[in-house]
């Protein structure tokens, strides 16, 4: 008997990617780039988060035949974006034979209240979090992969670092906690009990967490690898930088060692110019994707 | 290093060993970690007794008993094994006789053919073809019968697996799935199409690690999945590139 999109084919399907870089493509082309680069997989989608972030209005799921022009340029996988709660969405990715889907806060929501129900899916899903109850909500709900939120569109790498390290210290609290207190963790953190347990075992998540929203430099992904994330999404950072190229071949590497500063420093040489970044404390709540969809 | 090499064997109905009491404890073994499923492997490593070491950098693998290629992606692990250097480091392993085994995206590195691009360390009289059963979609789980591991079945999980298309002389097709080669010997070398190390399972890490014993010989036993593709076709395709 041959079983399709199990959880352990799922999650297996994360645990590939770890300790690799995810990066944002527009076109075939940035997809190329970004495969010889030493990407392990292209997010497609239509715009940047940096770019959503300017233009403002409705950002939806991207256009299916650009998603497919990218499922032909590369052979590395492929995912794309759907709104938060847009079955549909979902469900037109999926046919499309996409690798991976990604339910995201960098879109406008379809749907203020629920996530859709990934379980039903064959094809996984990562979805964003910025903390340990969040993160197990959507587990809950399918997720394949967590990616904590950070704040897209922005260079900015304050908020994924703020993620990371809550998701982290939440998982220490669980594992250290007398087993009398779980319950009361659980309504405190929003998560469920059943999947905090799995956490107390194995003292992590129990899929693979990537981190995501601001990551702009080789030092920023080595930051986030040092606090823990099994590898790094980079959205903006790259093709919003002056030397594409060069900068993703340099976030990989030093993504791969990360503690290693000699590698990181001889890596971040001459890159020419980051994307410019925002203060995220000037950004007003509205403008904050991560406060969607939690 | 001192070997226990007189645990005892059990063998099996097929007349295969795999030793399941065999002490591994003196065995280090290295999990090239440049990406990918590295933890897992060193789980099983280590849950079989033996010291799993993480490798990022040349200049570690003379040392060690065995080594681990993992599966994760194949262009990005192939690109930085090419970028640190590895190829010469792992041919040289290969040489002295120690176990080799790659999972996925490691048994596309150690194949001597890779449909559609250049081979990256070419051991393995063998040609791959990446991504042969489709996207993840279709990617699946499915019982396998290995008899080198046992009569149970072992079970596969395949993750945008790549498929052994052609195994030349020399080459043991140690299980099939549909007609298609998942799992090859040859020599000290392992090629697995699917991940072991995803599983419970410890049954193929064990024959790897008894292959470290000098316990695990190489056994011709599987004509029947031989037939499916012709021993000599590799080498006069490899003539042609």
């Amino acid at each position: 008997m041959v079983d399709r999109g199990t959880f352990r084919v799922k999650k297996g399907m994360a645990e590939m990617q770890k300790g690799g870089v995810i990066m944002d493509v527009t076109n075939p082309e940035h997809a190329r780039i970004a495969e010889s680069s030493g990407a392990v997989a292209v997010m497609a989608l239509e715009r940047v988060p940096a770019d959503i972030r300017a233009m403002g209005g409705v950002a939806r799921m991207a256009d299916p035949e650009m998603i497919n022009s990218i499922m032909e340029a590369v052979t590395i996988p492929v995912m794309a974006k759907c709104r938060i709660g847009h079955i549909a969405e979902a469900q037109v990715i999926q046919s499309l034979g996409v690798d991976y889907i990604d339910e995201s806060e960098v879109l406008t929501p379809a749907d203020e209240s629920y996530h859709i129900n990934k379980h039903q899916f064959t094809v996984p899903f990562v979805c964003g979090a910025r903390d340990l109850g969040e993160a197990l909500r959507r587990i809950g709900e399918g997720a394949a992969m967590i990616r904590t939120k950070g704040e897209p569109g922005t260079g900015n790498v304050v908020e994924a670092v703020r993620h990371l390290r809550v998701v982290m210290e939440q998982i220490r609290a669980v594992q250290h906690a007398p087993e009398e207190e779980l319950m009361s963790l659980c309504k405190q953190f929003g998560a469920p009990y059943s999947l905090v347990l799995e956490v107390r075992k194995l003292g992590k998540l129990p899929v693979v967490n990537f981190a995501a929203g601001g990551i702009a430099t080789p030092a920023d992904a080595a930051l986030m690898m040092q606090l823990g994330a099994d590898g790094v999404f980079v959205g903006s950072g790259i093709f919003k930088a002056t030397d594409p190229l060069k900068r993703a071949k340099a976030i990989v590497e030093a993504t791969l060692h990360y503690d290693d500063p000699e590698v990181v420093a001889r890596v971040s040489r001459g890159l020419g110019e980051a994307m410019s970044g925002i203060d995220v404390n000037l950004l007003t709540d509205a403008d904050r994707m991560q406060l969607r969809g939690v | 290093m001192i070997k226990d090499t007189k645990a005892k064997d059990n063998t099996n109905k097929n007349g295969t060993a795999i030793n399941m009491e065999a002490d591994f404890s003196g065995l280090t073994i290295a999990v090239l970690a440049l990406q990918g499923a590295v933890s897992e492997h060193m789980d099983c490593l280590e849950r079989c007794g033996a010291q799993a070491l993480h490798v990022r950098r040349a200049g570690l693998l003379q040392e060690v008993d065995g080594l681990i290629i993992p599966g994760g992606e194949s262009t990005t692990i192939g690109r930085l094994s090419n970028l640190f250097g590895f190829g010469e480091e792992v041919s040289a392993l290969a040489a002295t006789g120690k176990p080799i085994l790659g999972t996925c995206a490691g048994a596309i590195l150690l194949a001597r053919r890779i449909e559609g691009q250049e081979p990256i360390i070419p051991l393995m009289n063998i040609a791959v073809q990446r991504n042969a059963f489709g996207r993840q979609r279709e990617s699946f789980e499915t019982d396998l019968a290995i008899p080198a591991l046992g009569t149970e079945p072992f079970c596969g999980i395949f993750i945008r697996a790549p498929l052994i298309k052609e195994a030349a002389e020399g080459v043991e097709v140690l299980a099939a799935y549909d007609k298609g080669i998942v799992f090859v010997r040859e020599k000290n070398l392992l090629a697995t199409s699917f991940h072991p190390e995803l599983t419970d399972d410890l049954r193929l890490h064990r024959y790897f690690l008894g292959m470290a014993l000098g316990q695990q010989k190489s056994i011709f036993n599987c004509t029947e999945v031989r037939s499916y593709n012709s021993g000599a076709g590799i080498k006069e395709r490899n003539n042609q590139i």
